[in-house]
């Protein structure tokens, strides 16, 4: 099957929301491509409309203005090649780590066949659960709860990995961990990723691109490739190249604020 | 920092510990699973019976517990059975027919915002009128039998479940709805996967506070028309002056509901064991 070029682009795209106070501009006039297996991280303040960006791509809004195009069609209803990684895990804290793994197929299709929980057992072992498959949500860490959340949003091998704010509910350490973890894993199986976050060293050391935001109403207002070299690790973040990115980035942000 | 500084310190710390650890122990002893109800059960027994010896309380006015104990021979117990089992197939029949009921109106209630203005005041009305003054104008539409009494049960329970359902059902992580949104589920399964096990806390809480109600609901239509169940029994023993008969009605009355209140939270504990709240340590 031919391929547009590219993954995801918006064109002209405003999001508008109604509220009790009156009309909220969210989003005003985001112009963006990004290829395929490209990982490119949204930096912004909060409340730029991030999340909304994602969600326009998830198809689970529609925008107000201008158009949001995945592989070249418009996007009108959520699609089967999107997986989502949201802020918080939230698992099915009745279910254990496995049929969490499984349950979107489940709740998909209403039948798992013993492949897919084959499949869902390999996920688990690829994000370092491997022998926690029978344990309750409850019972694991948060880092852990999230490595579900990705083998979940993994299971239906998408093309495209929506993370919103994925690591931003963890402490430092494990975040810095999960980063690492979820490069490995991109750089295995290589998938267009579009990670929300508001972390600037979070978003040099992840991607390939970094779409800076400004307040709202959001738009796109740096498009900075980072020419760091992969294979990433620990190392890269000691780089002299990576604080250069950083300190141009945290510039940027501080003088919109200021 | 001084030497006297540190060692009264260090002093004020060690007394810090003692308490610290008499408390821990007194603590677990209270801890200690029904070891403090039944304690105060039994002072409270005591109490009272001394208080109806001492101060020579008339029985018709507070029979002491050694009588209510003897209220219980008035009757054999094939008969106390009958009683028991009429009140129980009434308030089991009327706590069923209201969970049944209940269910789908809260799944329509949280589904629509327009049905839920629609219907919500009318549930506030029926639950703003006393069941006990409905009792006789219901016994009189629907005739004796059971068919009224297990409406009255109905109409004093369904409240508290389709508003805690209610509630539940909307108590979802939204992240969960986005999650099956963009799946394209079926909304039933939204329903089914999502939705409902998410309630289970609300509808046990809900469960447990309707299971006595249900029992007062039996008591209140034996009260209005009956020739059985415990409520009846009660009455006719007032009426007859056999006031430590009553009693021993009414206690049947109370283990009864703790009976059932129990059943509920050994069911939830049983089947539901993730939706019980996380044990205080």
């Amino acid at each position: 099957m031919a391929r547009s070029p590219n993954a995801i682009r918006f064109s002209g795209v405003g999001q508008a929301f109604e509220t009790a106070t009156g009309v909220l501009e969210a989003l005003d006039g985001v112009e963006a491509s990004i290829a395929r297996h490209q990982f490119v991280a949204v930096l912004g303040p909060s409340g730029c409309g991030k999340s909304t960006l994602l969600r326009l791509v998830a198809g689970l809004l529609q925008p107000t203005r201008g158009a949001v195009e995945v592989f070249g069609l418009e996007v009108t209803e959520p699609r089967d090649d999107i997986g989502i990684v949201f802020q918080k895990p939230t698992l099915l804290p009745w279910a254990n780590v496995e049929d969490n793994t499984v349950f979107p197929l489940r709740h998909k299709t209403g039948r798992v066949e013993a492949q897919d929980r084959e499949r869902a057992r390999a996920l688990l072992a690829k994000v370092g659960l491997a022998g926690f498959e029978e344990r309750l949500p409850a019972e694991l860490s948060g880092g852990m709860q999230q490595r579900v959340g990705i083998a979940r949003a993994l299971l239906m091998n998408p093309d495209i990995l929506l993370m919103d704010e994925p690591f931003s509910a963890l402490d430092a350490l494990t975040r810095e961990e999960m980063g690492l973890e979820l490069l490995r894993i991109w750089e295995a199986q290589p998938k267009t990723v579009l990670f929300i976050t508001h972390s600037i060293g979070e978003a040099v050391l992840l991607a390939d691109r970094v779409l800076v935001m400004s307040e709202r109403p959001g738009r796109v207002i740096e498009d900075l490739t980072i020419e760091i070299d992969r294979p990433r690790g620990i190392e890269t973040s000691n780089k002299k190249v990576m604080h250069d990115y950083v300190g141009h980035l945290r510039s940027l942000l501080l003088k919109r604020a200021a | 920092m001084t030497m006297s500084d540190t060692s009264e310190a260090s002093s004020s710390s060690a007394r810090h510990e003692v308490e610290f650890t008499w408390r821990r122990t007194a603590r677990r002893a209270f801890r200690a699973p029904g070891l403090l109800p039944a304690a105060t059960f039994i002072v409270v027994l005591l109490v009272w019976e001394a208080s109806c010896r001492i101060f020579q309380i008339p029985p018709f006015v507070l029979p002491a517990p050694s009588r209510v104990l003897g209220g219980f021979d008035s009757i054999p117990v094939m008969r106390w059975i009958d009683h028991v089992w009429a009140t129980l197939r009434v308030a089991l029949l009327g706590y069923v027919v209201s969970i049944v009921v209940s269910l789908p109106v809260a799944v329509m209630l949280a589904r629509s915002a327009v049905l839920s203005r629609a219907i919500y005041p009318i549930l506030v009305v029926v639950q703003s009128t006393p069941v006990v003054a409905v009792a006789p104008i219901i016994i009189v539409a629907l005739g004796s039998g059971d068919l009224p009494r297990v409406v009255i049960t109905c109409l004093i329970t369904f409240f508290p479940l389709v508003v805690s359902t209610t509630t539940g059902l909307m108590a979802t992580p939204p992240e969960l709805i986005e999650l099956s949104r963009s799946l394209r589920a079926p909304v039933m399964r939204e329903i089914t996967q999502i939705r409902f096990p998410y309630a289970v806390p609300y509808i046990f809480s809900a469960l447990r506070i309707s299971v006595t109600l249900a029992v007062i609901g039996a008591v209140v239509a034996e009260f209005v028309a009956a020739e059985k169940g415990v409520g009846y029994f009660i009455q006719f023993s007032t009426s007859m002056f056999q006031v430590q008969q009553a009693w021993a009605g009414l206690v049947v009355l109370v283990l009864l509901s703790l009976i059932l209140f129990q059943i509920v939270t050994l069911a939830q504990r049983f089947w539901f064991p993730w939706s019980l709240p996380k044990e205080r340590i």
